[in-house]
């Protein structure tokens, strides 16, 4: 445990330093608040700025800076450095992921704050999100256990991050899409956030997200077989 | 103790490790000296459970390298050169991540620092240092928690000599605080100050073994006496009587300015064993 702890705590400090990776936790809930406080029009439905962005929030941020992170130390060596000095594998995914996971989740709950959520609609608002992030911190970590350095990270990351964000935002102006977008996590959550008056998940939509939590999961388990941490 | 018992390693069907045996003493410096892609990381990444190997074994304080567990692993200090740096963490910040890890307290910490001559830069990114503290910072990583065993691949590689001779000043104070180190070179004027014994590693295998010093006699085949004189003139004379006269005259006459011994560098004795230069 000392050694997750090691691992969150110099995240924290380099994350203060590193606005590649600070960029990604508060770009969407700059944009949210700052819309929501600057543009609104009348027939606009209620917490429409939070709804779209936060599909959009779990699905990049936790993808992006998780493989972004990982790859970086297996670039620079300081990965190979930590596990020789007796940090297991685990015990840094488990540093770096927690770290991400709070990150996330602060500025949800600020972002949803300031924008007037409350009540039992905001509790499982803040449930959804965080199981959200969850998985998207899962493939995150699979994407930086497979790239050997950042650029690599990067062309992975991208195509991913911007299927499972943009599929919900597309399939609601085209049919075909909206087929296919059904099965992923994504979708489900969009849709969850979306009900009228309530943010709930209905059987389908959480036997979809538990699918792809248990896909995501078995790809993790690949990538880490083959790959590893040691092996850069 | 470190031992190495008939290691054999190939990458891709190339042997690059062939029956490597050797063995490093408690409280000695032990030195793999041998030209780029001789083998010297490779061993060091064997020794360090790094590495898996096909043949042979390998043990680190008694213990086999494939039972390494994480509390021996932190009886280790190793520095190389793919070890990177956290560069956006200040001097002090690298060292901390660490300190974190194996329990040291800041005092500690501060204490490596002054130690490395890092004391003033403590505060510095990392990204903003000199390559010289950059490898005094490395250095300081694998002091921090005091371990019994160091390995250091290639340490003073790229340095000026200034620095170089600072982080052999720092080295050699570590052996005399008792701890086992596993140096890497390529550099004969490095190892043949440092190391106790040596091994000269050539396409992974060894080609011969022992004290600097001892090796440089072993391969002294023509024992010459080189002598220079105050009116500039240089002889070189062999060792028998008919020398021994003449230089005695020479010393007689108050005209002798040097007198050496030539024995063969550790550079000669390596090209004559490998036909191969060390700094390749």
């Amino acid at each position: 445990m000392n050694e997750a702890r090691a691992v969150l705590k110099k995240q924290m400090i380099d994350t203060r330093k590193n606005k590649a990776v600070l960029i990604q936790f508060i770009l969407f809930p700059v944009m949210t608040i700052v819309m929501t406080l600057l543009v609104k029009m009348d027939d606009m439905p209620e917490f429409f700025y939070l709804k779209l962005f936060s599909v959009m929030y779990l699905a990049m941020a936790p993808i992006t800076s998780m493989s972004a992170i990982i790859s970086e130390e297996k670039e620079k060596g300081t990965l190979r450095a930590l596990m020789m000095s007796d940090v297991s594998g685990a015990a840094y995914l488990l540093g770096i992921g927690l770290y991400d996971f709070f990150c996330c989740m602060a500025c949800t709950v600020l972002m949803s704050r300031v924008c007037g959520l409350e009540g039992d609609v905001w509790r499982d608002y803040l449930w959804i999100m965080a199981m959200g992030f969850l998985i998207s911190i899962v493939l995150g970590s699979a994407i930086g256990v497979l790239s050997k350095n950042q650029m690599n990270a990067t062309s992975l990351s991208v195509p991913i991050m911007c299927v499972f964000s943009f599929l919900p935002m597309i399939a609601q102006f085209n049919s075909t899409v909206e087929k296919i977008a059904k099965f992923f996590f994504t979708e489900q959550i969009y849709l969850a956030l979306n009900r009228e008056k309530s943010v709930k998940m209905d059987i389908e939509g959480i036997s979809i997200v538990m699918a792809n939590a248990i896909l995501i999961l078995i790809f993790f388990i690949l990538a880490y077989r083959k790959e590893g941490l040691k092996k850069n | 103790m470190i031992q190495a018992m008939n290691i054999s390693k190939s990458f891709n069907g190339k042997k690059v490790l062939d029956k490597i045996t050797m063995e490093a003493r408690d409280g000695e410096i032990f030195g793999l000296l041998g030209p780029s892609g001789a083998g010297k990381t490779t061993l060091i990444r064997v020794l360090t459970g790094q590495l898996q190997f096909e043949e042979g074994d390998a043990f680190v304080m008694g213990k086999s390298v494939k039972e390494l567990k994480g509390k021996d692993k932190k009886q280790f200090g190793i520095m190389m050169d793919d070890f990177g740096l956290y560069d956006r963490l200040t001097c002090y910040q690298n060292l901390r991540v660490f300190a974190d890890v194996y329990g040291v307290n800041d005092e500690d910490i501060y204490e490596v620092l002054k130690e490395v001559r890092l004391e003033g830069a403590e505060k510095k990114e990392a990204s903003k240092l000199s390559k010289g503290m950059k490898e005094r910072l490395r250095l300081a990583r694998a002091f921090l928690h005091r371990p019994k065993v160091l390995f250091l691949d290639e340490p003073t590689s790229g340095l000026d000599p200034q620095t170089a001779n600072e982080i052999h000043d720092m080295i050699l104070k570590r052996k005399n605080d008792g701890c086992i180190i596993f140096l890497t070179t390529h550099n004969m004027h490095e190892a043949e100050k440092l190391c106790d014994r040596l091994v000269l590693l050539n396409d992974g295998h060894i080609v011969e073994e022992g004290a600097p010093q001892e090796l440089c006699l072993r391969y002294d085949h023509q024992k010459r006496i080189q002598v220079v004189m105050k009116d500039g003139r240089t002889r070189d004379y062999s060792f028998d009587e008919k020398s021994g006269e003449e230089i005695g005259r020479i010393i007689g006459s108050g005209n002798l300015l040097t007198i050496h011994s030539k024995e063969p560098t550790l550079e000669t004795v390596f090209m004559e064993l490998t036909g191969r230069r060390l700094e390749v």
